[in-house]
């Protein structure tokens, strides 16, 4: 029996990559999968939780964030589509119009 | 065994998350995100959540995944991160920043006891799953689909062209 601090570590390691792939990316589209790394890490520490408290509520929440993430997904595709549109270039670097 | 096969789970893992943040191209760095989120579905089949590694499949690494991989072809995108990078240095400063979060977070998961591991499984399979749904959680579930359907309708008026 592999314990649940196993997997939770696996999660957290995720989650760093995760960080550091939205920070030292320059295209939005990875960074977006970065994101997605983030949100499964999350998802596996529920399940992790989830098989430790012996509770089925944990997997409920990731079919929620599973629902979640699609909707985002379509959206942030969505604007990256228009700000490419717009600039003829993808690069987070351009995009400083809001910047302070 | 178990623990033979969560290390080599664990190690395709992150091998897959390390490949996408470090290849320059994007289609490769979305092929390893496949692979990344494959190996997370075989870890749900593990911990016996059966529905939810389909769930996955199906959802993340179908649906979610075709999204991206067509949104990176008709971007066409690749050059943007071949030419020299003005920030490198400030960008260089993420991997010691992501090194110490990974070091306190994995500080806090090994280091503190948790909850009380309970010590029969939960009742699981694709049944129990649904009860909880249609039962104790009916009200987000129905927010769900408010929330895809206006996400539906923000990304039809994103993508429409403006008609001048």
């Amino acid at each position: 029996m592999v314990p649940e601090s196993y997997y939770l570590a696996l999660s957290a390691t995720l989650f760093s990559i995760g960080v550091v792939g939205v920070i030292i990316r320059r295209n939005p589209l990875v960074i977006f999968m970065s994101i997605e790394l983030m949100l499964n890490a999350a998802n596996l520490a529920f399940v992790a939780f989830g098989h430790r408290l012996g509770s089925n509520d944990g997997q409920a929440l990731v079919f929620f964030v599973m629902a979640v993430a699609a909707a985002e997904v379509a959206v942030g595709l969505a604007i990256i589509v228009a700000i490419f549109r717009l600039r003829r270039r993808l690069s987070v670097d351009d995009l400083s119009l809001m910047r302070w | 065994m178990p623990q033979l096969a969560f290390a080599l789970i664990a190690l395709i893992t992150v091998g897959s998350a390390l490949g996408l943040i470090l290849k320059r191209n994007a289609i490769h760095g979305a092929l390893f995100l496949v692979v990344n989120l494959g190996s997370v579905a075989a870890l749900y089949l593990t911990l016996g959540a059966e529905f939810l590694a389909a769930a996955q499949v199906i959802v993340y690494a179908g649906a979610i995944m075709v999204l991206f991989v067509f949104a990176i072809m008709v971007l066409i995108p690749g050059k943007e991160e071949t030419g020299p990078d003005p920030r490198r240095p400030w960008r260089l400063l993420a991997l010691p920043a992501g090194g110490l979060l990974l070091v306190l977070v994995l500080a806090v998961v090994l280091g503190t006891r948790g909850p009380t591991p309970v010590g029969s499984p939960a009742p699981g399979g694709v049944e129990a799953i649904g009860r909880l749904l249609f039962g104790d959680y009916l009200f987000p579930f129905e927010l769900t689909s408010v929330l895809l359907l206006a996400a539906m309708v923000g990304v039809l008026l994103l993508a429409r062209r403006r008609a001048s």
